[in-house]
């Protein structure tokens, strides 16, 4: 099961930083989205996969009995997806902004903060 | 004592939600100097606590360590919330006549005080998770306060900001999640403790990178820093300069905290490479700064270059060297944000700071032009001045180990940086303005004139303070890196002295 997740969580940053490197926004966003995700996928996988019981703790008991699944890497994993989510939603809305202002998704044509030098008249 | 530790925490919250409540109202802008100043009074009160108990450590909501979320201040964390404290201050007086009605219906100063909020969390906090919470929170509210206008440089510089700093928080958060399966744990104190249980050390070498790489890009190490000097000369000034002092500072304070605490494991390897990218740091910052011609430009440039100082006191890795990166970061805080200041009110006087543009200052506005050599030659490092002194530690820290070569680099750029303090200084001042302006200070209304011109007078007042006397911040200084190299009471005061 790890070595599945693991080769998952490969492809998928594969796939993430092969969308990132091309030279339109939209494609960076979308491997933004897939490597965030991957990073979850990386936490859930490191926190030690456990195909047992919930963790769960009986009535009058102080600790669970038998083992069960680590809660605490879910639990980070959706703080995470919730602040990615936040994160990747004002990205979208600046990349749309950005098609507004400027009048293209190529990062190679954004220049209006650092201008090319001119030549000398 | 764990309100003392988590009052810097609620009151930028608390004044951000006053000052976002009252945003249409002059009120919105008082609140937020309110709020700032009882930050500063809160951050004298920590740094006296934390100089008296040496460390001191709360657990929120009653959790104990290393189950809950740990707030702890050592005598660095109460440092850097100090500082942090004036330059929030500093820069709200600023803003008082800085930022415009406009930018203030957009809510600026509930983002500025979240700002501070978010840059006190992540000094504070003792729980890994937890920093990436903060640093989140200090993205989301800097992404905003960056774009806050939406003119065309700044959606163009937002990009770039943007989308490198989310690569980053990636990486954070998978050497957080890497890290947890290694050790089991989150918390900094029990992971410094747990590391050492680590049998494979390749692989904790592999996770050091990932934060290193993941701290550098906040921090604008080379080879990393390309989103810094596109996106720090199109906000609001008041913005640059507070973007300027603190944002990343916070990632060279994260580098120390983890490379001290945790990852100390193969200093031959991982002090190594930051040496080297220290190195490079500098020099790449300098140069880059003497190709510009906008002050701001030139500035942001420098602030990558200065990082590179920083960076070279943690990577020598020796008490004067650490105690000479914790004096270099006050020192910069204070004087860099100022040099931001200066360059708004100098924008302000002659319309622009694109440096063939302008002119004149030093005839019709000498009090300027006196407030600017006070932080350009402490940037470069001039006697009496707080950055001779920084630099000063630095170097012998160098030559105390024997490294000629990094001494010798460390000593050539502040040579280059007073190249470029000279050029804003013969072109800005000296000069005449080319359309024939005499940009005197009076051409600003004296209210404004007050509260532009009082916060740069004041961190003006530290920088020479911190020159002429600079043995209590030394001292200071040397306590902090003292506790950095031996963190067994930072580890008793967060996990209570169990074994």
């Amino acid at each position: 099961m790890e070595a599945l997740l693991a080769l998952t969580v490969g492809a998928l940053v594969a796939a993430a930083i092969y969308l990132m490197l091309a030279r339109s926004l939209l494609r960076f966003l979308f491997g933004l989205v897939l490597i965030s995700n991957a990073a979850n996928l990386l936490i859930f996988t490191a926190g030690r996969l456990t195909g047992g019981a919930p963790p769960l703790i009986a009535e009058g008991a102080e600790v669970p009995a038998g083992a069960v699944a680590n809660a605490l890497p879910q639990a980070l994993i959706l703080t995470a997806i919730v602040i990615g989510f936040g994160l990747f939603a004002f990205a979208l809305v600046l990349v749309l902004r950005a098609h507004a202002a400027l009048g293209t998704l190529d990062s190679d044509e954004m220049r209006v903060a650092e201008p090319r030098k001119r030549a000398a008249p | 004592m764990s309100w003392i530790l988590s009052l810097p925490l609620i009151i930028p919250f608390a004044t951000a939600i006053a000052a976002f409540a009252l945003r249409d109202r002059a009120a919105g802008r008082w609140i937020s100097v309110a709020g700032s100043a009882m930050l500063l009074g809160t951050a004298a009160l920590l740094m006296a606590r934390a100089m008296r108990h040496g460390v001191i450590a709360a657990q929120m909501g009653g959790w104990p360590a290393p189950f809950g979320i740990t707030l702890v201040a050592d005598l660095l964390s109460a440092a850097m919330v100090g500082i942090t404290a004036i330059i929030a201050l500093a820069v709200s007086i600023y803003a008082l006549a800085d930022i415009g009605g406009r930018l203030e219906r957009l809510g600026y100063h509930a983002l500025f005080n979240l700002l501070i909020g978010g840059v006190n969390g992540a000094f504070l906090t003792g729980d890994l998770f937890n920093l990436y919470v903060w640093f989140e929170v200090m993205l989301i509210a800097s992404f905003g306060l960056l774009i806050l206008g939406g003119r065309k440089e700044q959606i163009d510089g937002g990009v770039k900001y943007v989308t490198l700093n989310l690569i980053s928080t990636v990486l954070f958060l998978s050497g957080i999640g890497l890290l947890y399966g290694m050790t089991g744990t989150l918390n900094m104190a029990d992971l410094s403790r747990a590391v050492e249980t680590v049998e494979n050390h390749g692989l904790l070498s592999v996770v050091a990178m990932m934060f290193m790489v993941a701290f550098g890009v906040k921090a604008a190490l080379f080879p990393l820093f390309f989103w810094l000097p596109a996106a720090y000369h199109t906000p609001a000034f008041s913005v640059s300069a507070v973007f300027a002092g603190l944002l990343t500072k916070v990632g060279v304070y994260a580098l120390i905290r983890m490379f001290t605490l945790v990852f100390d494991h193969d200093t031959g390897l991982t002090h190594t490479i930051l040496l080297w990218v220290a190195g490079l740091t500098m020099i790449t910052g300098v140069l880059g700064a003497a190709a510009q011609s906008d002050i701001r430009k030139i500035l942001s440039f420098h602030i990558v270059s200065q990082i590179g100082y920083m960076v070279l006191g943690l990577a020598l890795l020796s008490p004067l060297a650490l105690a000479g990166a914790v004096f270099y970061l006050i020192h910069h805080i204070a004087v860099k944000a100022n040099l931001f200041l200066i360059a708004g009110v100098a924008q302000r006087l002659t319309g622009h700071t694109e440096l063939a543009r302008i002119g004149g200052l030093y005839k019709s506005a000498p009090l300027l032009a006196v407030l600017f050599l006070i932080p350009a030659f402490s940037l470069a490092g001039f006697p009496p001045l707080s950055g001779f002194w920084a630099k000063y530690i630095l170097v012998k820290a160098a030559l105390d180990i024997e490294g000629w070569l990094i001494a010798g680099l460390a000593l050539l750029v502040g040579l280059l940086t007073i190249y470029s303090m000279t050029k804003i200084w013969a072109q800005a001042f000296w000069a005449p303005h080319p359309e024939g302006i005499a940009p005197a200070l009076s051409r600003i209304a004296p209210g404004a004139r007050a509260a532009l011109l009082l916060p740069v007078a004041g961190l003006a007042g530290l920088t020479v303070l911190i020159g002429l006397m600079p043995q209590p911040l030394l001292a200071l200084a040397e306590a902090a890196a003292a506790q950095l190299l031996d963190p067994t009471p930072y580890v008793a005061a967060v996990l209570g002295g169990a074994p």
